[in-house]
């Protein structure tokens, strides 16, 4: 089944309820999802590049960060939310902060990479996850985020989305691939990679690949209406862009609401009626192999 | 008239209360606030009242509806009106998939569009569509009416028994057995009347509208029809 929400802000003055407006969404969407959550979240821009890091529990992930700063040779921004830690370090240094990472702290993997984006997933209630990881107190420009009812996989963080594959880029869906494991081997043999077997991912993937080949964002989604396989509704987070897309059949649901103020993405419209303003919204269902997208100027 | 708030009081004990409901109450009127996109409101009404609803309903509003009318200010969700029984449901807004689905009787009047599947398996309703309607419609429809003032999406009426469509606007592609049928007089009475009964009379001429219908060349497999599948 799993749960989906998306809220793209036109408005900077709701900026900084960007965090309570999504966690109130992706809690209404518990029904939909129980199993685990997350969320990516644009806000400010660090220095560098933000990182997200993932590990057990605070502790492992401080000492991360300290044999990072000891093997920099230099200090490391970080902030610390539960099994969440966001590292702000130099775009320089991305690739050096990887390998020690890769090959010297077992059990701290990189969620994403971003100039903005932070990326927050853990099993568990929405409700809980939300707030172990303070959601409803984030700023920022726009976010998406997925309740998840495991039907194929395991019930484990790695499973959770979004999943992010490229700087600032990240996706979460609702459905199924059926072609997953072909389109993985061709995008590895494009050089990219991938953490888990997870069908999500691939099309996280193929999307960073189409977008590095110089498509924009909808573009991008349109190639994936003919190369993609199966059931989906995408909702998808750029720097500065936010888009949709639901399959030609259009399995999975999809409510929206758009007003002068933000562009909202919903599962049902239960997930949408916290929102200001959504009584006079112009909300519609978005229609099959169309995409939508938004841009911020 | 009875008034319920969906923000002050849970559903359950509304669709209780309106199940509890005898042939002959007096309390015919039920105005609801406070849908939020809820679902399953107001569903398995079994009693000649009204109900109006102020707001955006979730999944299968006014569900397995007999003999009530149901009249919704606002969009409904998946499956409004489903396995409708008898009675009248009035969505003022639009609707997402599903509409009308498997229902043996009773009105469905749509003001804005609907999404896929409108009337999918649909066996004696009659639904009017003053907006467009998407795909695969009426798939499998067995009997009643689905009229559409606007358009219809791709493969309507796939593999449809006798249900009759008409459509005003354009049609993107017609499902398997599916075909264009001449409009007789028969028929622009039939749609008259279902226009009127949807309160469009003088409003909509039925010489506007082109009727689909089944080929019947799919109601017992034959090899010879795989083709068509």
């Amino acid at each position: 089944m799993c749960g989906i929400v998306g809220l793209f802000l036109k408005n900077p003055d709701l900026e900084p309820r960007l965090g309570s407006l999504l966690s109130t969404m992706l809690e209404t969407m518990t029904g939909r999802g129980p199993d685990s959550a997350g969320f990516a979240v644009y806000g400010a821009g660090g220095a560098g590049v933000k990182l997200t890091l993932r590990g057990a529990d605070r502790a492992s992930l401080a000492d991360a960060v300290a044999h990072l700063e000891s093997r920099l040779g230099r200090g490391v921004e970080a902030v610390a939310r539960d099994t969440h830690t966001v590292i702000d370090v130099p775009a320089a240094l991305e690739g050096d902060v990887r390998g020690f990472l890769g090959a010297e702290a077992p059990g701290i993997d990189v969620v994403s990479a971003g100039r903005r984006m932070e990326i927050y997933k853990e099993v568990g209630l929405p409700a809980a996850v939300a707030a172990r990881f303070d959601l409803a107190g984030m700023t920022g420009t726009h976010g998406i985020g997925h309740t998840r009812m495991a039907t194929e996989s395991a019930v484990t963080t790695n499973g959770a989305h979004p999943f992010s594959t490229g700087i600032d880029e990240c996706l979460v869906h609702n459905g199924s691939l059926s072609n997953h494991n072909d389109m993985r081997r061709r995008l590895e043999r494009e050089g990219l990679t991938f953490a888990t077997k997870n069908d999500t991912e691939v099309a996280a993937g193929y999307l960073s690949w189409r977008m590095r080949e110089g498509a924009s964002l909808k573009q991008a989604l349109e190639s994936s209406l003919s190369d993609l396989d199966g059931f989906f509704t995408f909702v998808v987070g750029t720097e500065t862009g936010f888009a949709v897309v639901r399959d030609p059949i259009a399995c999975k649901p999809a409510v929206m609401a758009e007003t002068d103020d933000y562009v909202a993405f919903g599962s049902e419209y239960r997930a949408l009626v916290g929102l200001p303003g959504i009584a006079s919204a112009r909300v519609f269902e978005p229609e099959p192999a169309k995409v939508y997208a938004w841009e911020r100027h | 008239m009875s008034s319920y708030d969906l923000n002050q009081a849970p559903l359950r004990d509304l669709n209780r209360a309106l199940h509890a409901l005898r042939p002959d109450t007096n309390e015919t009127h039920w105005t609801i606030t406070g849908p939020d996109g809820r679902h399953a409101i107001a569903v398995g009404l079994d009693a000649p009242i009204s109900v109006e609803i102020e707001g955006n309903v979730g999944y299968y509003c006014a569900g397995m509806n007999k003999l009530a009318s149901v009249v919704i200010n606002g969009n409904a969700g998946v499956g409004v009106a489903e396995n409708m029984m008898s009675g009248f449901v009035h969505v003022r807004g639009d609707v997402s998939q599903s509409a009308g689905a498997t229902a043996h009787g009773g009105l469905l009047v749509v003001d804005g569009n609907a999404g896929a599947r409108c009337g999918i398996s649909m066996k004696g309703i009659d639904i009017v569509v003053k907006g467009s309607i998407g795909h695969m419609s009426a798939f499998m429809a067995q009997a009643g009416t689905l009229t559409v003032l606007g358009d219809a999406g791709e493969a309507l009426g796939d593999s449809l028994y006798e249900a009759r469509l008409y459509v005003r606007g354009s049609v993107k592609s017609l499902g398997a057995d599916c075909i264009e049928k001449e409009m007789r007089d028969e028929h622009r009475e039939q749609l008259y009347a279902k226009l009127q009964a949807a309160g469009l009379a003088g409003e909509v001429s039925p010489s506007e509208f082109r009727r689909y219908g089944s080929a019947r060349r799919l109601y017992h497999f034959n090899v010879d029809n795989a083709g068509a599948y």
